[in-house]
């Protein structure tokens, strides 16, 4: 580290310039698709949580076919929530911890749009998936072949909204010690309706009904979980610095 | 308009046509129904390191948070070349550096990605030779490649650091900035905040080192 005297160099006072928004967003999506690559095992505890969970039920329950179809649209739902909900605490905490919130925050882009980054980062990691991973799990269930697209659908739509509202959660919980418990009792009230128009769009599905107005209120969800979710979440990560 | 220029240090602020200018009037901050500071006058201008000291919990940090426009919650007034902070946010922001308590690197990633990272926040490019330069002036050469959690907790600090030889800006922000350095890192540092005020930069900071260059400090103690 030597004293650079000579090439010491200073910005003359710079006028904020009009920065690259997407620059800044794809950045941090990359970042935390990048940190996630060096940390493997972090991606898979969800995914194991949901095959172990949801291979629980025909052993807990009943292995028969009959029984298990009925409810394996609702059980593959719930744990997916489940699985979600679990991976939900670690989004925002190794930022907090280690001081790249506070420089998010110091950024001239808007922290809604690096949170969101953030948020996309989790769901290609978390929520997609588990998507694409649940038919598996709906041939255990014994679900009927024909909605296996609709389940993967659903779930692909329904978790985006899931990771967005959950983000606010994680936000506001990131400063506390130990948030888990509470991020649960903050989000899982809030997940209901998502849950209402996912199973149901299975339900759907499997007897043969109209799908889309199910994957359409899901849609629109998600619609508005893009346009609140981004602000609650840069408030409340406000909140967690400051506070 | 972005001016960026490579400047030839002096050892006056003669001829630094911008001054720089960070006032804070009657500052106060109360914490839990306590007052960490009130009534503190701090004038930054161009040449300026200014030391903050004081005992832990004296609100160090705090005050630093203030003056980088990262905090609210305070009284008094605070101007930005003769602005109040209100309307000069965003100019102070694209001329400041801050680095907080903790480094601000992230565990997972490489120190080149992580200078990267930074970049492309405030939209900067700079090559990865730069960036490669900018480690190697803070010591870090052949840890490039290396996850920063992987790194002690000084050579993290130091990945941090590589940022003020990387981003030329002008009023530095530094809290603790010489936790974990050691002797030779912390020397060397001094030298770079000396260089940097005499090339007509500012810089506040807090630290419990007893620096070699203490008698060219201007000191605010609180608590």
């Amino acid at each position: 580290m030597p004293p650079s005297e000579t090439t010491q160099r200073v910005a003359v006072l710079a006028e904020p310039t009009s920065r690259r928004l997407g620059v800044a967003f794809g950045a941090t999506l990359l970042r935390d698709l990048n940190r996630v690559r060096r940390r493997r095992g972090e991606v898979l505890n969800p995914l194991v949580f949901y095959a172990l969970a949801v291979s629980l039920f025909p052993i807990g329950i009943s292995p028969e076919a009959e029984l298990l179809a009925v409810m394996a649209p609702g059980l593959l739902w719930v744990t997916a929530l489940l699985a979600t909900l679990l991976s939900l605490d670690g989004l925002f905490r190794s930022d907090f911890d280690d001081g790249s919130l506070e420089q998010m925050m110091l950024s001239p882009q808007p922290l809604a749009a690096l949170s969101i980054a953030k948020v996309a980062a989790h769901w290609l990691v978390t929520g997609l998936p588990l998507a694409l991973m649940a038919p598996l799990l709906g041939i255990m269930l014994a679900l009927p072949f024909h909605s296996m697209g609709v389940l993967m659908a659903s779930l692909a739509l329904g978790s985006a909204s899931l990771s967005l509202i959950g983000g606010i959660g994680a936000a506001l919980t990131v400063g506390l010690p130990r948030g888990g418990v509470l991020l649960s009792l903050l989000v899982l009230p809030l997940y209901i309706p998502v849950l209402i128009f996912g199973t149901g769009a299975v339900q759907a599905a499997i007897q043969g009904d109209a799908v889309l107005p199910h994957l359409a209120m899901l849609g629109a969800l998600l619609a508005a979980a893009l346009i609140f979710a981004p602000w609650a979440i840069a408030a409340s990560l406000r909140i967690s610095i400051n506070g | 308009m972005a001016l960026s220029v490579e400047f030839k240090p002096v050892f006056d602020c003669v001829g630094w046509h911008v001054s720089l200018s960070l006032q804070g009037r009657q500052l106060g901050c109360e914490r839990d129904g306590r007052w960490l500071f009130e009534g503190l006058d701090i004038d930054v201008h161009c040449g300026d390191i200014w030391h903050v000291a004081g005992p832990n919990g004296s609100g160090k940090t705090t005050l630093l948070k203030v003056l980088a426009g990262q905090f609210n919650e305070f009284c008094g007034a605070l101007h930005w070349q003769g602005k109040p902070l209100g309307q000069s946010r965003e100019h102070l922001a694209a001329n400041m550096l801050y680095l907080g308590h903790s480094p601000g690197v992230s565990a997972g990633l490489t120190p080149l990605e992580n200078l990267a990272w930074y970049e492309a926040l405030h939209d900067e490019c700079s090559d990865a030779t730069q960036r490669e330069a900018a480690l190697a002036v803070m010591g870090l050469e052949g840890f490039e490649d290396v996850p920063v959690g992987h790194l002690s907790a000084g050579q993290q600090r130091r990945v941090a650091l590589a940022r003020l030889s990387l981003t030329p800006r002008a009023l530095w922000i530094l809290d603790e900035p010489f936790t974990a350095i050691d002797q030779a890192g912390v020397e060397a540092l001094e030298a770079q905040l000396l260089a940097h005020a005499r090339a007509g930069g500012a810089v506040v900071m807090t630290t419990h080192h007893v620096l070699a260059i203490d008698h060219l400090l201007r000191h605010v103690a609180l608590g």
